[in-house]
């Protein structure tokens, strides 16, 4: 069962099962926040009692519809808009309260990159280090340039930030959170505005750095991204947490959701029959298309059946319910914006 | 409902180790900073419940300030016992102040618009200087003052001039956009939420932005006085001055004498700097701090134009900025220029007082 102590929120925890983040033991978390609620001026509640519980060493991807608070709460984590209740634990030190000491092992995007037009890429980057109290200005011209290169923007380093273009932007912005040895990035939305390649290009980078061993919270909406470069996952939906765990723990939610094979071919009824005569249930015909439960049977004799009977196979795929349809299901509407 | 898989975390280490490290280093920084941390960090819980807000914001800076202090000033305690804290260290906090300071002045300065301002401010005693050169003093009908028709006899005193009719509006502009600019500016453009978690500290960023604007103040002061200085020289005669009070003093002590009044002006506008940064703190929009400024400015003389609000005289700052008379007798009268310095610094402790109280307890939403 979920709650048992020291175990650091492995389990999927839905809206309707008791929450388990409240006795993680901090040492292993990265992030750890108790109730943490934020009510805005106007008394729109954009977080409603977070308890989160980010391991150590994890890639966190922290996935909610627009407006469901996850800016909002990458703000509280960092000390930028006080919660108005709750709690939290950055790197094992309980906030705000520490936020000199946590805050330059950690680095942060919130909500897209911000940075002064009239000054070049590098001499932003040296704003933001000079910010900190505890960057060494010895070592500050090598650390921008590794952080430019990593981030691939080494050739444009001289470039005024106002004739970047969005990509560059954002790259410029991820650049600033590697400025020195991080535990913990924070990376709200950090693909937005990249190229195919540069969104690749991130989630390398995002591999990598977790590799070193540092901790990587991640918000996205992008189901598919948080699918290739997250080891854990939690969904938000209109400032609450319906779900959290291991994304292993998420892929076994939907294995009990059926498998279902899908036949393009032009003789959908002779197709249908075929599927009928293998014992498949819930055959649907679609448009140059029939679909069915996979049940036990092996694909590679469906193949051969429909061949056999002389029906045109255009193709053929196994579908699996994807994690879209899992966080559909938790997230209710779907991806829609909520009040 | 599932199962639980306690995954364990296995890839640490290094990170953890190195982390510890710029922990100890912290501690020694955030000492130089306790003084105004914990002392700001009290009244931040006064401040912020005005606001009707928590005071996390104060808290995140001085609580961790004061309990990492008090170990980064003796010892830092390590697996191996305690090690003391090289003087380099404990050096670390002031010297991460200059730098911040260093990167908010080389902005300021690098920033095309205040460059303009500045050779505004220093064109402006050069077109004086013509203007009194081709048509004489505006004397005539009463205007001229005692100064103004001895700027034909000593070009020194075309520095006086000068800076007598700047500090009416120009200088007090100036200081208005790089003051309202310097929280609200950099909260519109979001790069505020940037300084604030690299960390640079609430009360350590506003600090470090107010000593920026009195630098920016004592530039265009000296700006003024240094060009006003040079075309005073080439465009009248140079000798020893005839004060007012009627003794002569020699060029040199004369110049000296203009340093006194920059330095007097720059108080004056570092006042007008601290009502423009609480402004500037509660918005969003920087014009809006700069124009709230110059609105400010304008009414407060409106108001001592009024004879029959003298009354109201001496809490207006405005009626303080030109008190700088003094320097021309012998020995300089400083009654009404101390007087002057004191309301100086009574705007500098309340409005400096009403930015903090915001600023650390604001919640950054841009
Ligand atoms: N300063 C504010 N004042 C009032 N309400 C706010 C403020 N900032 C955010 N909100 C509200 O809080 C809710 C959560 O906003 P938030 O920006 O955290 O969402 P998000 O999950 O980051 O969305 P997105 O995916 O679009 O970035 C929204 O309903 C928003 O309208
Ligand atoms: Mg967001």
């Amino acid at each position: 069962m979920s709650g048992m102590p020291g175990h650091t929120g492995g389990a999927v925890l839905t809206a309707d099962e008791p929450s388990a983040a409240g006795t993680a033991s901090a040492g292993d978390c990265s992030i750890v926040t108790r109730g943490l609620t934020k009510r805005f001026q106007g008394g729109q509640v954009a977080v409603n009692s977070l308890d989160l519980a980010v391991p150590r060493g994890s890639v966190f991807g922290f996935l909610g519809p627009n407006g469901s608070g996850k800016t909002t709460t990458i703000r509280m984590l960092l000390g930028l808009v006080a919660p108005t209740s709750g709690s939290w634990e950055l790197l094992g030190t309980p906030m705000p309260a520490g936020v000199s000491g946590v805050l330059p092992r950690v680095g942060a995007l919130v909500e897209g990159p911000a940075f002064y037009p009239y000054l070049s890429g590098e001499a932003n980057l040296r704003r933001y280090d000079a910010a900190g109290p505890s960057a060494d200005p010895r070592t500050a011209g090598m650390r921008i340039g590794l952080a430019l290169e990593r981030v691939g923007l080494a050739a444009a380093a001289r470039k005024r930030y106002r004739a970047y273009s969005l990509g560059m932007r954002q790259r410029l912005a991820i650049a600033a959170t590697l400025l020195g040895p991080r535990e913990l990035l924070i990376l709200d939305e950090p693909t937005n505005g990249l190229d195919p390649q540069g969104t690749r290009e991130v989630r390398g980078l995002v591999k990598e750095i977790a590799a070193e061993g540092t901790t990587v919270f991640v918000s996205s909406h992008l189901l598919a991204e948080v699918e290739h470069m997250c080891s854990h996952v939690a969904v938000m939906r209109t400032g609450r947490l319906v779900a959290q765990g291991p994304i292993a723990e998420f892929r076994e939610l939907r294995a009990g959701e059926a498998v279902r094979i899908r036949v393009e071919s032009p003789d959908t009824a002779e197709a249908a029959a075929v599927l009928a005569a293998l014992g498949l249930d819930e055959i649907r015909l679609g448009d140059a298309e029939v679909s069915a439960e996979l049940g036990a049977e092996a694909p590679e004799r469906i193949c051969a059946a429909l061949v056999a009977d002389g029906v045109a196979v255009r193709g053929l795929a196994v579908q699996r319910p994807s994690l879209e349809d899992v966080f559909v299901g938790l997230t209710g509407k779907g991806f829609d914006v909520d009040g | 409902m599932s199962t639980v898989s306690g995954e364990p975390i296995t890839r640490r280490g290094a990170g953890r180790g190195a982390g510890e490290d710029v922990n100890g280093d912290v501690g020694g920084a955030a000492d130089g900073d306790t003084g105004v941390g914990a002392a700001a960090d009290r009244s931040a819980g006064v401040g912020g419940a005005a606001d009707g807000d928590t005071g996390v914001g104060a808290a995140a800076d001085g609580g961790a300030g004061v309990g990492a202090g008090i170990v980064g000033a003796g010892a830092v305690r390590t697996a191996g016992g305690v090690r003391t804290v090289s003087p380099a260290r404990v050096m670390g906090a002031p010297r991460a102040w200059l730098r911040l300071l260093g990167s908010e002045v080389g902005l300021t300065f690098r920033r095309p618009r205040n460059i303009v301002m500045l050779a505004v401010l220093a064109l402006v005693p050069v077109l004086i200087g013509i203007a009194l050169r081709t048509f004489g003093g505006p004397g005539g009908g009463g205007g001229g003052t005692a100064i103004f028709e001895q700027v034909t006899g000593n070009g020194l005193f075309l520095t006086f001039v000068a800076l007598s009719l700047l500090v009416q509006l120009l200088l007090p502009v100036s200081v208005a956009v790089v003051a309202g600019d310097s929280v609200a500016g950099e909260a519109g453009i979001g790069t505020l939420r940037y300084l604030l978690v690299a960390p640079a500290g609430r009360t350590r960023l506003l600090a470090v932005k107010y000593a920026n604007v009195v630098v920016f103040c004592l530039a265009a002061v000296t700006v003024v006085a240094l060009s006003s200085l040079l075309v005073g020289l080439m465009l009248f005669p140079a000798g020893p001055i005839t004060l007012l009070s009627g003794g002569t003093i020699s060029l040199l002590e004369g110049v000296l004498r203009i340093g006194l009044v920059v330095l007097y002006v720059t108080a004056g506008m570092a006042a007008l700097a601290a009502v423009s940064m609480a402004l500037s703190t509660l918005t969003e929009v920087a014009i809006g701090a700069v124009a709230g400024t110059v609105v400010l400015v304008i009414v407060a003389q409106v108001l001592g134009a009024f004879p029959q609000l003298s009354a109201l005289q001496p809490y207006l700052l405005t009626s303080w900025w030109n008190g700088f008379d003094g320097v021309l007798r012998d020995p300089v009268a400083t009654g009404e220029m101390g007087q002057g310095l004191l309301a100086f610094a009574a705007y500098v402790v309340v409005f400096g007082s009403v930015a903090w109280a915001r600023f650390t307890s604001k919640d950054i939403t841009c």
